[in-house]
C-alpha cells in the first residue's frame, strides 16, 4: 500500500530581505485509500506545501523529509516525482501556448505509464472521463489552459487526475472560484478516483464547502507553517461554525 | 508589463483608417529606386533601418562591400519544358516586378554582373519543383534571380541557401494571369552568414501567389518580402518561420500593396526564439489604397520565446484608404515558455527537454499543416526536430 509520509518538513522562499522559513515543521503521513483535509486561513503555508510536495523550484527545502514508499521524493526532480505517483491539481493551473489538451494528456499519460496507451482505448478513456465530467468534446482541441475558465480548469486538472491515476493526489484549492454545479461535478471526479481505493489524498482548501462533496477521513488545521489540530470529519464542523481564528494566535501566524 | 511578454520585446502596432499624412511607402528614407546613388548611407536611426545592426552587414549598407568573385555557388535544377539562363545586367527581362526599396537592395542591384532567368512556360503545370541552390562559399555576392510564371503556369520553386557568404540580392516573381506560383525560400546558412534580400513578386489577374519563407540560419538574416499586383482578382499568401537562436539576427520585413481592386492577401508569421541576444523583427505592412476596393487582407506574427535574453520586435502596420473592403486585420503576439509551463508540464511526468520540444512543435505545426504542400511539411518539421534537437537541451 503506498504512504506519503512528511516528517518534520521545513521550507522556505526567497524574500526581499533573505529567506523567509513558511513551512516550520510539518508532519504527515497519506496512506492509499485515504482522504486527509488541509485547512487554514489564506497565508498559513497550505499551498507551500502542496508545491513543495510537487517540487516547484521557487520553494527550498531546508529541513525534513518526504517519502513514498520509503522512496526520498526530496531528491526527486519535478517530472521523477510525478512518475513516482505524485499528482498535484493546481490552483491556478498555467497555460501552455501551441500544446492542445489532447496532445498534452497522451504525452503525459505516455510518461507516466511509461508506454505510449493504444490509440484505440485511449481515445475512448479520455472521451469517457470528459463526458463525466461535462466536457464538451471539442475541448480536447483547445491548447492547454489558453481562454479556460475557471471552472474549465478545474475540469481539465480533474480529467488529469482520472486519467494519471496517481498514488497521492493533492489538491490545491480545487474548489476555489467554482460555482456550485462545477464543484459538484469536480467533486464528483475525485470521488469517482477516491472510490477505487488506490489514491491517497490531500484535500487543501480554505473553506469547508467542498467537504460537503467530499468526506474526509482526516482534518487537519494548518496555521503558522504547520498542523495545529488533527481530528476526524467532525473537526470541519467545528472550523465551519467558530473560524480559524482560535488557530491564529495558538498557531503564532507570522505578521 | 504584462508577466508573458519578454523584456525588451514590443508588438507596437497601428492601424490607421483614411487618408493617412504619411503612407508606409513614404516613410522610408528614400524612394525605391535601381541605382545605388539614389540612398544615402544610413546610420541605423532610419524608420527602416533601426532594428537592424549595421556594423554587422559587413559594409553591404555603406559601400564598401565588394564582390570578390568567391561569394556564391548559384546552381538551378529544373524538369524539362522549364527554361534556365544565365543574363548580363542589360537582359530587357530584370527589374520588371519593381524597384529596389532600400541601399543594401539597390546596392545588390547596381552590383550583380550575371543573373538567373528561369521561365516556366504558359500552361505549363510542373509535378516536380524547380530548386535553385545558393551556396556560399565565404565571399561577397551581389544576386540576382528571375522567376517568371507564364499565364495559367504551375510551379514551385525552392530557394535553399546554405554555406557562409555575404550576400545582397533581389529575387524577382513574375506570376502570369491565372498562374499558380509557391516559392519556398530556405534560409539554412551557417552561423556566421549575412543575408540581405528583397523578394519582389508582381501578380496577374486571378494568379496566386504562395511564399514560404523558413530562416534557421545565418548571423544576420534581413528578407524584405514585397507583393504588388498587377490586375484584379490576386490572391498572396505569404507565410514564415522562423527560429533564432542565441546572437543570431533574424528580420523580416514584408510589405504588401493592394493598389489593385478585389486582391486578397493573407500574412502569416511564427518564430521561436531562444539564447541571449537572439533578435527576431517583423514588420507586416499592408497599404490598401483608395482604389483597392474589395480588398480582403489579415496579418498575423507570432513569437515564442523560450528562454531569457532574447528580443522580439514586432510591428504590424495596416493603413486604409478605403472603407469599400471585404475585410482587413492583424494580430501580433509574443509569449514566453516560462518556468511556470516547464513546472506544470513536468508535474505530468513530461521531462523538461521534451516539455520544450512540445511546446516549440505544437507552435509551429498550426503554421507547417497551412502551407498545404505534404513533402515541404514533412521537410519542415525534421528541420523543426533538427534545430530543437541541436538546441534545446
Amino acid at each position: 500500500m503506498a504512504t506519503l509520509e512528511i516528517h518534520d518538513l521545513h521550507v522556505s522562499v526567497e524574500a526581499e530581505n533573505g529567506p523567509r522559513e513558511i513551512l516550520k515543521g510539518v508532519d504527515l503521513t497519506v496512506k492509499q485509500g485515504e482522504t486527509h483535509a488541509i485547512m487554514g486561513p489564506n497565508g498559513s503555508g497550505k499551498s507551500t506545501l502542496a508545491y513543495s510536495l510537487a517540487g516547484h523550484p521557487k520553494y527550498t527545502i531546508t529541513g525534513g523529509t518526504v517519502t513514498l514508499d520509503g522512496e526520498d521524493v526530496l531528491a526527486m526532480s519535478v517530472d521523477e516525482r510525478a512518475r513516482a505517483g505524485v499528482f498535484l491539481a493546481m490552483q491556478y493551473p498555467v497555460e501552455v501556448p501551441g500544446v492542445s489538451v489532447s496532445n498534452f494528456l497522451r504525452t503525459s499519460a505516455t510518461a507516466i505509464r511509461g508506454e505510449a496507451p493504444k490509440l484505440r482505448t485511449w481515445v475512448k478513456e479520455v472521451k469517457g472521463a470528459m463526458e463525466r465530467l461535462n466536457m464538451d468534446p471539442a475541448f480536447a482541441e483547445r491548447n492547454v489552459n489558453e481562454g479556460f475558465s475557471g471552472g474549465e480548469k478545474k475540469r481539465h486538472e480533474i480529467l488529469q487526475l482520472e486519467l494519471l491515476k496517481p498514488k497521492i493526489a493533492i489538491l490545491d484549492e480545487t474548489d476555489s472560484g467554482l460555482d456550485v454545479d462545477a464543484l459538484r461535478q469536480v467533486s464528483e471526479g475525485v470521488n469517482r478516483v477516491r472510490e477505487t481505493g488506490e489514491v491517497g489524498t490531500l484535500l487543501i482548501t480554505h473553506y469547508t464547502r467542498i467537504l460537503r462533496y467530499i468526506k474526509p477521513d482526516f482534518v487537519h488545521v494548518f496555521s503558522g507553517g504547520r498542523i495545529v489540530e488533527s481530528g476526524g470529519a467532525e473537526l470541519a464542523d467545528k472550523l465551519e461554525s467558530e473560524g480559524y481564528e482560535a488557530y491564529q494566535t495558538k498557531g503564532g501566524v507570522t505578521a | 508589463m504584462a508577466d508573458n511578454t519578454p523584456a525588451g520585446s514590443t508588438t507596437d502596432g497601428a492601424i490607421q483608417v483614411g487618408g493617412p499624412q504619411q503612407p508606409i511607402d513614404a516613410r522610408v528614407s528614400a524612394p525605391a529606386s535601381y541605382d545605388v546613388a539614389d540612398f544615402p548611407v544610413p546610420h541605423g536611426r532610419e524608420e527602416e533601418w533601426r532594428f537592424t545592426p549595421l556594423e554587422r552587414l559587413r559594409g553591404l549598407h555603406d559601400g564598401t562591400a565588394v564582390a570578390n568573385g568567391g561569394g556564391v555557388k548559384v546552381e538551378v535544377s529544373a524538369p524539362a519544358g522549364v527554361t534556365v539562363e544565365t543574363v548580363g545586367r542589360d537582359d530587357a527581362r530584370l527589374g520588371r516586378s519593381g524597384k529596389p526599396v532600400d541601399r543594401v537592395a539597390a546596392q545588390a542591384y547596381t552590383s550583380f554582373e550575371k543573373a538567373s532567368v528561369v521561365s516556366i512556360p504558359k500552361d505549363a503545370v510542373l509535378t516536380e519543383p524547380v530548386t535553385i541552390s545558393v551556396h556560399g562559399e565565404g565571399g561577397v555576392a551581389f544576386g540576382h534571380q528571375v522567376i517568371e510564371v507564364g499565364a495559367f503556369a504551375e510551379a514551385v520553386v525552392v530557394l535553399d541557401h546554405t554555406g557562409d557568404t555575404t550576400l545582397a540580392a533581389n529575387v524577382e516573381f513574375l506570376v502570369g494571369d491565372g498562374a499558380k506560383l509557391t516559392v519556398v525560400s530556405v534560409q539554412d546558412w551557417d552561423a556566421t552568414a549575412v543575408h540581405a534580400a528583397q523578394h519582389t513578386a508582381l501578380i496577374g489577374r486571378d494568379a496566386s501567389f504562395k511564399s514560404v519563407i523558413v530562416t534557421f540560419g545565418g548571423d544576420l538574416v534581413r528578407l524584405h518580402p514585397r507583393v504588388v499586383y498587377g490586375a484584379p482578382g490576386g490572391e498572396a499568401e505569404l507565410y514564415g518561420l522562423y527560429f533564432t537562436d542565441k546572437g543570431q539576427h533574424q528580420e523580416h520585413r514584408l510589405f504588401v500593396d493592394h493598389d489593385t481592386p478585389h486582391c486578397r492577401s493573407n500574412v502569416a508569421y511564427k518564430g521561436a526564439l531562444q539564447g541571449k541576444d537572439a533578435h527576431a523583427v517583423w514588420i507586416g505592412d499592408v497599404l490598401i489604397r483608395a482604389e483597392a476596393e474589395g480588398t480582403d487582407t489579415y496579418e498575423l506574427n507570432r513569437n515564442l520565446v523560450l528562454t531569457d535574453g532574447a528580443r522580439v520586435d514586432s510591428v504590424p502596420n495596416l493603413e486604409i484608404e478605403t472603407g469599400e473592403i471585404v475585410g482587413a486585420g492583424h494580430a501580433s503576439a509574443t509569449g514566453r515558455f516560462d518556468d511556470e509551463q516547464l513546472f506544470y508540464l513536468m508535474a505530468r511526468g513530461i521531462p523538461a527537454d521534451e516539455a520544450r520540444r512540445l511546446v516549440v512543435r505544437g507552435f509551429f505545426a498550426e503554421l507547417v499543416q497551412q502551407i498545404g504542400i505534404p513533402e515541404l511539411e514533412e521537410r519542415l518539421i525534421a528541420k523543426i526536430e533538427a534545430e530543437l534537437e541541436a538546441s534545446v537541451a
